[in-house]
């Protein structure tokens, strides 16, 4: 367009002019497209970042910790949601009366609570793990800034120190320590799950901006434990510590059919829902960890290896003098008999007689005995350090420990490893594998020890030591046919035996006609003046049998026992 | 021509609504689907800790005193227990 052409339009003005004011426009459009380039295009990553920072989040979906129940659902441990309280000590703006308010809430001296606060860490810190849902609602009310709830997960167990052994605890992290929960940890935890959300201005969810990754639940755990049966085994235990003022001891309670673990008890005993007071002693689980000589309680392995070899019947008269040369080694007895048959061996627990019984075999047939029966191997719980205890090789035994071994020196086990090995003669000669997890019975298969016939023979001479005579006669149960073996042997103290320090114990099964529990138990150095295993460990033994019998609902086998009962019953009822 | 236009642009317009409709129905159905899981979520850590309180509650060990302390209960003595052997059914 030719603006000269037109008059009116005609105007004088220098062209400079016009290239200025162009010039101009065109630089601010440059500056403008410039920047939006800059911005849309070199920095794009840097701001887009910063745009999905306030808008979208990436949340951690929690996996809860699986629950450990006993055999009948009744819990032994679970996971549930806490509120904690954090404090944030740049953002923390408390005022001297909002102090004294909270230190009211949480329960704690004015003191204290300012000397938790006056923490001065670099992010955050707690100020109180956990607090109570009540307590959770009051500080939320305050609305001090820098104090803030979070939520996490906290383990409870229940039965608390009942159970404590066995199922043992988790640290701070929720990673398994001791027992069933260090056993199990893998599959008792979880897996947390992940989530991309876009928020609104109100911070409502507003849509997923990717595939949700669902949190993992930890499994769930249903122990062999009868907390039912768990509870008198550690009531019992514990009573019996403390009139026989005794180191420590523990209960086995074994299902002689399944192999499963109703019950196992320690003492010392801790807290396992209160973490702050960690003694590494307490929460041993003897039962498992700790080995000892199991003394007379090896006897009857003797018997058996004996009658396998058909060298003698349970009838079978041996000279018993009150004392027996073997090396430089003198065996005695206690109360001395001049003869005995090899089942009052077992019944009257006579050293001479099962030296005298296990040097008629060979080293190697004693020791394939033992061997068979799970000694110094380890017996298969999978209970977290569980010991195999000792059994040197045939090859390297002198006369003196082959005669030591048959009264129970010179080898070591664990209670279960001896209440697992019972099983031989509970079962018909059949061991079970031991299991710490509840199991169909139809799903195991056993490992044969010793004939059926050799088993229920050892287990008839097992049946005289709770009778007259025996020397487990405190070890009965009313209604019931007992079987079992006492034993009390010396500590070992520095590489000595202490002449008055003891490990009495008691290892036994009932009902005797078809054994369905075997009940090992053993009490730590008890100095009350008693220390036979009969009189210590029996007692135990025969209250918790008891009122195991009588939870299972087994039927009585000892029917003379249980007329007299009913005979009695009625004239008691006649009378009242 | 130029009526297929206009029939073109209702049609753009009638989807640009639907899509607005949908996307709002999206929206409201998302927010309760997350009041929901929430609610559900709440409902479990309940259930755990209802659990957790039946359990303390059942205790052996509290039941144990309880029982011998509140309400007296013992033990049967022996020759107070009778034991009877059902007949077989005929």
């Amino acid at each position: 367009m030719n603006y000269h052409s037109k008059k009116l339009l005609k105007l004088n003005l220098a062209p400079w002019r016009m290239a200025t004011v162009g010039g101009l426009l065109l630089a601010g459009l440059t500056v403008v497209a410039g920047r939006a380039f800059y911005l849309q295009g070199l920095n794009t990553d840097y701001l887009q970042g910063k745009g999905d920072a306030v808008a979208n989040r990436n949340l951690t979906l929690p996996a809860q910790r699986g629950q450990v129940t006993d055999r009948h659902g009744q819990l032994l441990a679970i996971s549930t949601p806490v509120e904690s309280l954090w404090a944030r000590p740049a953002e923390l703006k408390l005022t001297a009366a909002q102090q004294a308010q909270l230190a009211k809430v949480l329960g704690v001296s004015a003191s204290d609570l300012s000397k938790r606060m006056a923490r001065k860490t670099r992010g955050e810190f707690s100020v109180q793990r956990p607090v109570t849902p009540e307590q959770a609602v009051k500080i939320a009310a305050m609305g001090v800034p820098g104090l803030h709830l979070r939520r996490e997960f906290r383990r409870y167990y229940p039965a608390g120190e009942v159970a404590a052994h066995v199922v043992g605890f988790t640290n701070v992290d929720d990673l398994g320590q001791e027992g069933v929960e260090r056993a199990y940890q893998d599959w008792l935890a979880g897996r947390e799950g992940q989530r991309q959300i876009q928020r609104d201005r109100r911070g409502n969810t507003i849509r997923d901006l990717a595939p949700i990754k669902t949190a993992q639940l930890g499994g769930n755990l249903a122990l062999a434990l009868d907390l039912n049966i768990q509870y008198l085994a550690h009531r019992e235990l514990a009573a019996a510590i403390a009139t026989h003022k005794a180191q420590g001891g523990s209960v086995v309670v074994l299902d002689a059919k399944t192999g499963e673990i109703l019950a196992l008890a320690n003492q010392p005993i801790f807290n396992p829902n209160n973490r702050h007071n960690y003694q590494p002693g307490p929460m041993r689980n003897r039962a498992v960890i700790d080995t000892f000589e199991p003394g007379s309680t090896i006897k009857p392995f003797v018997a058996a290896a004996v009658l396998e070899r058909g060298l003698l019947h349970p009838g079978s008269v041996i000279d018993t003098p009150e004392t027996w040369r073997v090396g430089t080694k003198l065996v005695r007895d206690v109360h001395p008999h001049p003869q005995m048959t090899v089942s009052e061996i077992i019944q009257k627990s006579s050293n001479v007689g099962a030296v005298k019984l296990a040097m008629s075999l060979t080293p190697h047939q004693y020791w394939d005995v033992l061997h068979r029966a799970g000694f110094g191997e380890l017996p298969g719980s999978g209970f977290p350090g569980e010991s195999a205890g000792r059994l040197r090789d045939a090859a390297t035994w002198k006369p003196v420990e082959h005669a030591t071994m048959a009264y129970g020196y010179g080898l070591s086990v664990s209670l279960l490893q001896l209440s697992r090995a019972y099983m031989a003669f509970a079962n018909d000669g059949e061991v079970m594998p031991l299991s710490f997890l509840k199991r169909e019975p139809q799903e195991i298969t056993g490992v044969r020890v010793f004939s059926p016939s050799v088993a229920r023979e050892v287990r008839a001479m097992m049946e005289t030591v709770t009778q007259e005579g025996g020397t487990g006669t405190r070890t009965r149960v009313p209604g019931y046919r007992v079987a079992g073996k006492t034993g009390t042997a010396h500590k070992l103290v520095d590489g000595r035996y202490a002449p008055d320090r003891y490990l009495s114990s008691f290892v036994g099964m009932a009902p005797a006609s078809n054994p369905r529990l075997i009940i090992g138990v053993v009490i730590d150095e008890p100095s009350g003046g008693v220390y036979y295993g009969g009189s210590v460990a029996g007692p135990v033994f025969a209250q918790v049998m008891a009122a195991s019998l009588r939870q299972l609902a087994l039927p009585p086998d000892a029917p003379e026992t249980a007329t007299r009962m009913t005979q009695n019953a009625l004239r008691a009822g006649g009378g009242a | 021509m130029s009526r297929l236009n206009v029939v073109l642009v209702l049609l753009l317009m009638a989807c640009a609504l639907a899509l607005i409709q949908s996307q709002h129905r999206s929206r409201t159905y998302f927010v309760e689907l997350e009041r929901l899981k929430k609610q559900a979520h709440r409902l479990d850590e309940q259930w755990g800790q209802l659990q957790l309180e039946q359990s303390t509650w059942a205790n052996p060990a509290r039941v144990d005193t309880l029982a011998r302390t509140r309400l007296g209960l013992i033990a049967p003595p022996n020759d107070r227990v009778r034991i009877e052997t059902l007949a077989p059914a005929p």
